[in-house]
């Protein structure tokens, strides 16, 4: 069961605001796919090896060779957040 | 005499290191030569994170994280994957790092080192690959910052993060281990240590079996034994006034030399780490054997072979194999000249000169260094001499025998220290019959005269040996 709680923490982690109002809802919300999904729980998967990834492929694999970069002016092109050459993001401490 | 370890000190680390002698970067083909060079221009959409952009491991970093992990004897795991570790940070562009979780490229491993009572075995859990965040550089003060300005010219780097076992008892075993760690990744050739932010450790410490704290952001080796003195000192100041250590993340103040509580809300599982579906599984463990035939000789089996092949001490064995530049050095001095003389002139004289001045060996040429040798076993410079050339060369340059001309350090002809030993001999009976009465100052006195006399070209050794022949 997912509680209001856990719902703002995980708001917190993913930096959404979450509305204190809207918690018990988006609470339900969660809980009611969660079960959907316990669903899957049901089916007996003794034996069977894990899917690891949905395509069937290992070692895709690049040479270690360089490609060419942007230049300065394309990294920072969609962005108004800049100051000689760098992005510019608020203070951090 | 075995080392009981008083205070129950157990020290594991993490060790960050950047495989910054590849080409590329982790998931890219952007070069990883961005030292010095302007802020974002090393950088594609795969390492900014732009949408749509899709990652592809870089075959090289693989290989050289199996070298690693192989050469510190590690078990390669079958099957390896990447996955998804969430959080916010500027200096991570998608909100993610791409890193290993549950199935690491190699684990089980094991390094020896000189411990507080000799050999001890240090257990490596494991090594994974993931990828370096960018750069912030702050602006302003750190306490009144007034934005942060971001570089992702290092986002993407391949890292190999390498766990110990909380094997260590203490400070200096630490920095012993990180310095044979360093010196294998340099025989390994995956790594130069002399580029910024190549080697980051995190500390775990705990003591008396407590709760451990977990110290970051240290940059050198000599850091992390400065950090782990103080985080020890603290704990043990927090027991006996009655404190209790609780488990924590600090941080490594390197200009004051203390460690900080760093207050996170984040906890282990609020990574939501989760499987990297733009990259799939890695079966890789069939190089296996092509890649330890492709080892190349490492510290210890070249100590080893040092002392069989060269005959040269363990001690100096050890000396000149913890480096591998000095160790090539001297190798190719060994070929010219004496091999056990070479060995105390590049162990003893010559790396105890740059340590001193801060310099690496590539500030001296190896045909510098035979001339030098050569004249020594000649005998025709003094061993003194010898030393003194050496410090010439690297405070102000110049060419041995321009020095030993210039300083007139050539040894006296036999026949001219002969007579001047005869001379002081004559001038200063006084102070031979002191000696014959016991005063064995008298001789430094007597040896003194005939040095004078030489001008400082006579070997003081030879020179006593001989006034002692001619008195008695």
């Amino acid at each position: 069961m997912i509680t209001e709680e856990e719902v703002e923490h995980v708001g917190w982690l993913a930096r959404i605001e979450i509305d204190r109002s809207k918690s018990k809802e988006y609470a339900e919300q969660l809980n009611s796919v969660l079960d959907y999904f316990k669903q899957l729980d049901e089916v007996d998967t003794e034996g069977v090896e894990p899917t690891y990834h949905v395509e069937d492929l290992v070692n895709v694999l690049r040479p270690d060779t360089v490609t060419e970069s942007l230049t300065q002016e394309e990294a920072l092109q969609n962005t108004e957040h800049k100051k000689d050459g760098y992005f510019r993001a608020p203070g951090i401490m | 005499m075995a080392y009981n370890n008083p205070d129950g000190v157990m020290i594991g680390l993490e060790i960050h290191v950047q495989l910054n002698r590849l080409k590329t970067k982790m998931f890219c083909g952007c070069s990883t030569q961005y030292h010095n060079s302007q802020p974002n221009t090393h950088v594609c959409p795969v390492c900014m994170g732009l949408p749509g952009a899709l990652p592809v491991i870089n075959e090289g970093a693989v290989e050289a994280s199996m070298k690693v992990g192989l050469a510190l004897n590690c078990e390669v795991t079958d099957r390896t994957q990447f996955h998804r570790k969430n959080y916010y940070y500027p200096d991570l562009p998608k909100g993610y790092q791409v890193s290993q979780y549950d199935y690491p490229i190699v684990s089980n491993g094991k390094v020896v080192i000189e411990g507080e009572d000799g050999e001890l075995v240090v257990r490596i859990r494991r090594a994974h690959m993931e990828e370096d965040p960018g750069k912030m550089v702050h602006m302003g003060t750190i306490d009144k910052s007034r934005g942060t300005l971001i570089d992702y010219n290092r986002s993407g780097m391949a890292l190999l993060e390498i766990v110990t076992e909380p094997d260590l008892r203490s400070p200096k075993e630490a920095r012993r281990f990180l310095d044979k760690l360093r010196n294998i990744l340099e025989y390994l050739d995956v790594f130069d240590s002399n580029l910024e932010g190549s080697m980051r450790v995190d500390a775990n410490i705990s003591i008396g079996g407590g709760s451990r704290t977990e110290v970051k952001n240290i940059s050198s080796h000599k850091g992390a034994e400065r950090a782990l003195i103080y985080e020890i000192m603290r704990q043990k100041n927090l027991l006996r006034r009655g404190g209790v250590v609780t488990m924590e993340t600090r941080h490594f103040d390197e200009a004051r030399g203390v460690t900080t509580s760093m207050r996170t809300k984040e906890e282990e599982h609020d990574y939501r780490y989760f499987p990297e579906p733009d990259l799939v599984p890695l079966k890789v463990k069939d190089r296996t054997s092509r890649l330890l035939d492709t080892l190349p000789e490492l510290p210890d089996a070249r100590r080893d072979r040092f002392v069989s092949q060269y005959g040269v001490p363990e001690m100096h064995a050890k000396a000149l194999t913890s480096d591998i530049k000095v160790a090539d050095f001297y190798e190719m001095v060994a070929e010219k000249v004496d091999p056990k003389v070479a060995a105390t002139w590049v162990a003893d004289v010559l790396k105890g000169e740059l340590n001193y001045r801060d310099l690496t060996v590539k500030s001296f040429n190896v045909e510098d260094m035979v001339k030098i040798i050569q004249m020594v076993i000649d005998d025709r410079i003094t061993d003194r001499s010898g030393v003194e050339v050496i410090r010439t060369m690297l405070d102000s340059g110049g060419i041995p025998m321009d020095i030993v001309q210039q300083k007139g350090l050539m040894k006296a002809e036999d026949s001219v220290v002969s007579s001047a030993v005869d001379e002081a001999i004559k001038e200063n009976a006084a102070a031979v019959e002191d000696y014959m009465q016991g005063k064995e100052q008298s001789m430094n006195f007597l040896v003194g005269q005939v040095m004078k006399k030489t001008r400082g070209r006579a070997d003081p050794q030879t020179v006593r040996e001989m006034i002692i022949s001619r008195i008695k």
